[in-house]
């Protein structure tokens, strides 16, 4: 076990780490913006549906349908007098659920699929790379729909399928800097100490491509909070859950356009385009932090 | 082996007999269509020496001439093509995977690069402790602790906790480097092989390197292969000097025997070009015409003999063996 | 005198302040002499040498100084005339130059570029000098049409060296012109500068951190150390008598073959932080030397005899032999 004295010592030292990232991160306007906006979402969907059952923001009127927004309702109403502001709120909570859970899976194949694939090289590089491949060149979107449609309009599914159709990229980039990294000497070191290949692959290439780990993470959230949009607003998405692209596929074949609401168009498509937006702000900044050389000097 | 051969062995650490570590060459796409030949990069190309117990051995030489790789090759970092390694009187190229861990344990190296030989995200005391974790060697935290402290004094890095969650971005060039050398000690090593570990440092820091690695051979026995290009550094540290020249050793012999009483004459021009701080009237040099060949096309022959200035006919057809011409001192040359 | 540059100082802006990379810098450079810039990793000798031909970074300044060459006095001088000197009066080849040739275009192509660019010739003038000045540098002369990776590492230094003296400057500075070459090759070229500079009465300033170099190419040697010229004079005086504690302890690190082999001691310690140096002698922390009064007065040059200065509060108490 470590001594305590050691436990204070770590803990300071990741202080230490927290401290000098953060004072990096700060000085890029763009990150500070994107992590606001992310936060405002993330304490919405953390709080919100909590908030909109407590108090009595979401009581349908099934005579107000269709309301543009009055004191009420602060974003108007829907073709069955649901409140948009409360389905917003509401829709956030899913929508952010499966942006992470599908970028979970898919960094955890992605990476996992580049670093062994960059690590061992020859045969077991050549076979992972071509199914890289196959995964890269289809086109997401027909492939999404139909991995969908088969698989039935469940949340579970479209994580599954977003999670799936998105992994090949990260491969490819990770199992580059595997490569760059399987050279350089104190991977040899390790060898010479006599570590074994796993240990090798943790201990020394994964840490040292975390940070591009990281900064493509957040690039990918976004595509997959986008993903899900798109698949829900095509109508693959799992009718029973309240999301953003649900809202939109709703609002689309209602004839929402011709009605002229923009109440229920605008909202949940701004809040996609703000969410995508933060991440990649996110990303940018985190590059930056994590790249030195991309940092703009006094 | 014959009774005269484990004489020796007794004193001796590690012997290699016609080593040769042999590469294909990249060849142009075309090149590999319509050629049948592959291009051979012949690295090492049939080295025999011995080191003893305790002995600082040096491979000088230049780039191509193939020192690093006969280095990392009996460490088994890189894999030999032909020829016979022997360490502590066993069979290296047919160890059994268990007998390999143990062997690594007995056999360290230290890089020249003491910015690129770091994970720059281990700690140092991670670093130092990587080795005793993975061979689980260590069987309580305590005692693991007690020996990176030692490996780290014994490498001269005299506040040891203070340093222990430090990064290697935070030390000095010559700091980095004790912490390889810890980390290669902590194994309680009986060899080390050192390759150019202080030609990347600020010369005012070379002198302690050295100094620590000298003094690491006399309280600890431990033994060095030692590898540079600099010859007035391999004469100050190592006790035999062996120079090799596109894959093999033209000349191998006690410090001083090689550098005052040269013997071949590859040797003989590298240290004529030595500098000598007080002489600063020139002294002879003897420049050898262009520069060392691509190990791909090896010359026929003696293969320094398309720059060497006491080139005869022979030279170019017979290849000249490697013999002893003096008592320990050893040359490839016909005309010796 | 050729090159005079009197108390140079340069320094960076950085977010925490000021990196005083060079002060007080002060050199000559006589016609067909070759003087050497000795120091260590940070030491700022190529700050110096870059401050001479303001080709430094944005964050850098001259702050103060006056540089002169051939009498006229450049310190003040803009950006186009700037121009006009650099290469045709003052030229350079970079640390790593060897790495700095294009590799798409030919060897040949790349001096012809230069010659078009900087004395105005046409493409057949230019390619005549070119291949004159291949034959200088003892390269094939064929070899104009090869791509830079045909060549070795020696061999595309002996094009950067083709480059810098291509439009006959005065003043050549090599920075590191010999590291991480071969030995052998090292004293090729270390031959070549020599025998260029003794042809054309080049004025050579040869960066570098290696001793030996020095001491067999240079008439007069200076000694860098943390930003600052702590010794300087000619060569042969500054290696048989070196003043300055520091220099005293490179020349001992230098090995010897003809004499004793032993390991000399080391400098504790590390090069000191620019951005906030140790107050009075820069030196002091580390110096086994050492009095009060070094950490708080910042020694002035003192000469030593003709020609040899140091920099140490030692030196009016000591008595040369």
């Amino acid at each position: 076990m470590i001594t305590s004295e050691q436990k204070k010592d770590l803990f300071a030292l990741w202080k230490k780490n927290l401290v000098s990232f953060w004072g990096i991160y700060s000085q890029n306007k763009m990150g500070l913006i994107g992590l606001v906006i992310l936060i405002i979402f993330t304490l919405m969907a953390l709080f919100g549906p909590l908030l909109v059952e407590i108090t009595t923001m979401a009581v349908d009127d099934v005579t107000q349908v269709l309301h543009p927004p009055t004191g009420n309702f602060w974003l108007g109403t829907d073709d069955l007098g649901k409140d948009i502001f409360a389905g917003v709120i509401i829709g956030s909570r899913v929508s952010l659920l499966v942006g992470v859970a599908a970028t979970a899976i898919s960094m955890i194949i992605g990476t996992v699929i580049g670093i062994v694939s960059g690590f061992y090289g020859k045969t077991i590089d050549a076979l992972l790379m071509r199914i890289t491949d196959v995964f890269l060149v289809i086109p997401w979107l027909p492939l999404m729909l139909v991995m969908a449609a088969l698989l039935g309009p469940s949340l579970a599914n479209i994580i599954f399928v977003i999670g799936i159709t998105s992994w090949a990229g990260t491969a490819r980039i990770i199992r580059s800097q595997t490569l760059s990294i399987k050279e350089r000497p104190y991977v040899e070191r390790a060898r010479a100490i006599g570590s074994g290949d796993t240990h090798i692959m943790f201990y020394h290439i994964l840490p040292n491509v975390f940070p591009l780990i990281f900064a493509n993470t957040v690039l990918v959230a976004a595509i997959a909070i986008l993903s899900e949009t798109t698949l829900s607003f095509l109508g693959m998405g799992d009718p029973t859950r309240v999301t953003w692209g649900m809202m939109l596929h709703f609002a689309f074949s209602m004839g929402a356009v011709s009605f002229g609401a923009w109440w229920w168009l605008l909202p949940p498509g701004i809040c996609v385009v703000l969410v995508v937006l933060s991440f990649t702000f996110i990303g940018y900044a985190l590059d930056e932090v994590l790249n030195p050389k991309l940092r703009r000097r006094d | 082996m014959s009774n005269r051969d484990q004489v020796i062995s007794k004193n001796e650490l590690l012997r290699v007999e016609g080593l040769e570590v042999h590469f294909a060459a990249r060849t142009g796409f075309l090149a590999a269509l319509l050629s049948r030949e592959k291009a051979l990069v012949r690295a090492v190309d049939g080295v025999d020496f011995s080191l003893g117990k305790g002995e600082i051995l040096c491979l000088a030489g230049e780039s191509g001439s193939g020192k690093t790789t006969t280095g990392k090759a009996v460490l088994r970092l890189i894999e030999p093509t032909g020829g016979k390694i022997w360490f502590k009187g066993e069979d290296l190229l047919s160890l059994t995977r268990q007998k390999l861990r143990l062997f690594r344990q007995d056999a360290q190296i230290i890089f020249q690069d003491p910015y690129e030989s770091l994970n720059p995200r281990q700690t140092v005391f991670a670093t130092v402790a990587e080795p005793l974790e993975v061979n689980r060697i260590c069987n309580s935290n305590a005692e693991k602790e007690e020996r990176v402290i030692e490996a780290l004094c014994d490498a001269g890095l005299n506040n040891p906790r203070e340093l222990f969650l430090r990064y290697p971005h935070e030390l000095s060039g010559g700091q980095r480097q004790r912490l390889a050398i810890a980390g290669a000690l902590v194994l309680k090593p009986d060899f080390i092989m050192a390759d150019e570990p202080v030609s990347m440092l600020d010369l005012s820091i070379r002198a302690g390197i050295l100094k620590l690695m000298v003094d690491l051979r006399d309280l600890k026995g431990i033994s060095y292969l030692f590898i540079t290009h600099d010859l007035s550094l391999a004469w100050l540290v190592s006790d035999r000097i062996a120079v090799m020249y596109l894959g093999k050793i033209v000349e191998l012999g006690s410090a001083d025997a090689v550098i005052r009483q040269p013997l071949h004459p590859y040797t003989r021009a590298l240290v004529s070009v030595i500098p000598v701080p007080k002489s600063i009237s020139r002294r002879d040099k003897k420049l050898l015409k262009g520069e060392t060949p691509d190990p791909v096309n090896i010359p026929v022959g003696c293969r320094f003999h398309p720059r060497c200035p006491q080139v005869k006919p022979r030279c170019r057809e017979e290849e000249p063996c490697f013999r002893e011409i003096l008592p320990g001192h050893f040359g490839a040359c016909h005309y010796l | 005198m050729l090159l005079e540059v009197e108390n140079m100082t340069t320094y960076y802006k950085l977010k925490d302040g000021f990196v005083r990379a060079c002060e007080n810098i002060s050199l000559s450079l006589k016609q067909g002499e070759a003087l050497g810039l000795v120091g260590e990793s940070a030491s700022g000798k190529t700050t110096a040498a870059l401050s001479l031909i303001k080709l430094l970074p944005e964050n850098a300044k001259v702050m103060s100084g006056k540089i002169s060459i051939a009498g006229r006095d450049i310190s003040q001088a803009m950006e186009a005339e700037l121009r006009r000197i650099r290469w045709k009066e003052i030229a350079i080849i970079f640390q790593g130059a060897m790495n700095a040739l294009n590799p798409v275009r030919r060897v040949g192509d790349q001096i012809v570029e230069v010659l078009r660019i900087h004395e105005k010739m046409t493409d057949k003038a230019a390619l005549l000098r070119t291949i004159d000045l291949f034959e200088q540098v003892e390269i094939d002369p064929s070899r104009v049409r090869d791509y830079p990776h045909e060549f070795s590492g020696g061999m595309r230094q002996r094009v950067m060296i083709a480059m810098a003296i291509a439009c006959n400057p005065k003043v050549v500075i090599g920075d590191e012109p010999t590291t991480a070459l071969d030995v052998m090759v090292q004293a090729q070229v270390l031959q070549l500068l020599e025998k260029l500079r003794s042809k054309r009465r080049m004025g050579m300033i040869l960066i570098t951190h290696d001793l030996s170099v020095v001491g067999e190419t240079c008439d007069r040697v200076a000694v860098m150390y943390a930003g600052q010229i702590i010794e300087s004079g000619p060569t042969e005086r500054v290696f048989e008598n070196p003043a300055h504690p520091y220099t005293r302890a490179l020349i001992a690190a230098f090995p010897n073959i003809e004499g004793e082999r032993y390991l000399a001691q080391s400098i504790p310690g590390n090069p000191p932080n620019l951005l906030n140096p140790p107050s009075g002698c820069r030196f002091h922390e580390r110096c086994s030397e050492s009095m009060k009064l070094c950490s708080c007065q910042e020694p002035l040059p003192v000469k030593l005899d003709s020609g040899h200065f140091a920099s140490c509060h030692l030196l009016g108490r000591r008595v040369l032999s």
